[in-house]
């Protein structure tokens, strides 16, 4: 059998911007999964507030125990339904950033928990009230220990964000396929746009390990 | 105002419970102003919860906490979260284990309080910080992260930070016990300077000497009672109760 990579070569301005709208998608994805994350994985730290912490933990079953394809289709072919039709990058945001907007939560909460509970205590002695404590005192060492996982988080997002293609968002999978339609090369191009997603996570990886060793040093992570 | 006979702290029959074994069982003293009262007493006879439940950090279940004639918790019930900060605001805790913020260096530890709870401007704070640093021994250490002092300058910093929200009251939590025995003097010199200086404080601690030393009033617990108390010539000297006895000894046999 032979290979013939003409057509990557050919293409490689559309893999090029595809794999710009992979990492656009994905870190607005992020993003919006940080701070829906953030509030979730708050809601969650205090189960005695049984309403918030009922609501917030009902999110997160659904979302982790669906798949993401289907939300996604929920989002862009379910919503019209209602006549509600968001553009398909901002569909596609949005439901990348509910998805890992539960998984988030958990790293969030996890953090925060992992702080000592005397600095809880210290703060409020001084006469802080719990917001303030959370906000100047516990989660600024909690988003320290979140940055590793959250590094962690992004690059099985980039992973993920193959499947807003089939929302007709150009990324990078999606410009594949577009290739493959008029080359019918699908084992060269696949091959091709997989070693892009490995460039995209291995680099992502490199600057996480970069970033973990800096905070070890500094004392700031376990 | 407080009058200058009214207590800065007086707790009325508190009962703290921990499921169905209780911690505190109908506990009633004061502190009055300027006062030193240590509270000594065997592991687990309820000695940190007593002093947390005097600024709520732990709730009674039954009986009141006043503050500087101000209502703390009454009946099981917590004064409203506003009037809570406020009232914390008034009382100076100092944990075991220090507690400081590992992220903001001893400076901001210590301004953090101020600024952002009595809105005292940043330069303003920042030299009455370094005023308190001064004082406890630190002044060279303001920018410093607490994860590089020892355990005796971390305590220091605790003291001086809890001291910068000038508070009428002084809450220590064996403050030197997780200290090595040869940073445990500077620590307590610092106490003593407040105390000299009038400071309302209650203590808890196993540093009898200390205790002998700067004491008004030694309260004596056991099992969630306070079952003696008097000036510490008493109960060290003579102390009545012959589980006083006890624990002394064992305390003295042990050092
Ligand atoms: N949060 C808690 N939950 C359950 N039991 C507790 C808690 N805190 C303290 N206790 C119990 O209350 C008793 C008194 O504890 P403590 O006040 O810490 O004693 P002390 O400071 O005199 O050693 C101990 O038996 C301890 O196990
Ligand atoms: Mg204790």
């Amino acid at each position: 059998m032979d290979l013939d990579f003409t057509p990557v070569w050919e293409g490689w301005r559309e893999l090029g911007h595809g794999a710009l709208v992979t990492i656009e998608v994905t870190s607005a994805s992020l993003l919006l999964g940080c701070a829906i994350g953030l509030l979730i994985g708050i809601a969650r730290l205090e189960p005695k507030r049984r309403l918030i912490y009922g609501a917030a933990s009902a999110y997160v079953t659904c979302i982790r125990g669906t798949p993401l394809l289907v939300q996604l289709f929920l989002l862009f072919f379910g919503l019209p339904q209602f006549n509600i039709l968001l553009p398909a990058f901002f569909c596609g945001v949005l439901g990348l950033g509910l998805y890992s907007g539960a998984y988030v939560s958990e790293i969030v909460r996890g953090a925060i928990q992992s702080i000592d509970r005397g600095q809880m205590e210290a703060a409020r002695s001084l006469g802080m009230s719990y917001v303030q404590a959370m906000r100047i005192i516990i989660i600024p060492q909690a988003v320290v220990r979140m940055i590793p996982p959250l590094g962690n988080e992004f690059i099985a997002l980039i992973k993920n964000s193959a499947l807003v293609s089939l929302l007709t968002i150009t990324d990078l999978m999606h410009e594949g396929q577009k290739i493959i339609s008029v080359s019918y090369r699908s084992l060269e191009v696949y091959l091709a746009v997989a070693a892009i997603y490995l460039l995209l996570t291995s680099t992502t990886n490199f600057i996480l390990r970069r970033i973990e060793t800096r905070l070890r040093a500094g004392g700031l992570v376990q | 105002m407080t009058s200058p006979q009214q207590p800065i702290v007086l707790a009325r029959d508190v009962v703290k419970r921990f499921g169905d074994h209780t911690v505190l069982d109908r506990v009633s003293f004061a502190v009055d102003p300027s006062q030193v009262v240590v509270i000594i007493g065997p592991s687990g006879s309820g000695k940190s919860t007593l002093l947390r439940c005097c600024n709520a950090l732990e709730v009674p279940e039954a009986g009141s906490i006043t503050i500087c004639d101000t209502v703390l918790v009454k009946d099981g019930v917590v004064i409203p979260d506003r009037a809570l900060n406020a009232l914390r605001m008034q009382v100076g805790m100092v944990f075991q284990s220090f507690n400081l913020f590992p992220h903001l260096s001893v400076l901001d530890n210590i301004t953090v309080g101020p600024r952002t709870l009595r809105k005292v401007p940043r330069a303003e704070a920042e030299a009455a910080a370094r005023a308190l640093l001064e004082k406890v021994g630190l002044a060279e250490k303001a920018d410093a992260y607490p994860g590089t002092l020892s355990g005796g300058q971390k305590q220091r910093v605790a003291i001086a930070r809890a001291l910068a929200m000038k508070p009428r009251v002084m809450l220590f939590d064996e403050p030197t016990s997780a200290l090595d025995p040869e940073l445990v003097g500077e620590v307590l010199q610092v106490m003593k300077t407040l105390a000299r200086e009038g400071m309302t404080m209650l203590i808890v601690t196993h540093e009898m000497g200390f205790a002998r030393e700067v004491a008004d009033v030694v309260m004596v617990m056991d099992g969630g009672r306070i079952i003696e108390q008097g000036p510490p010539e008493q109960i060290f000297g003579a102390p009545s109760n012959p589980r006083t006895r006890s624990f002394l000894d064992a305390v003295i046999s042990r050092t």
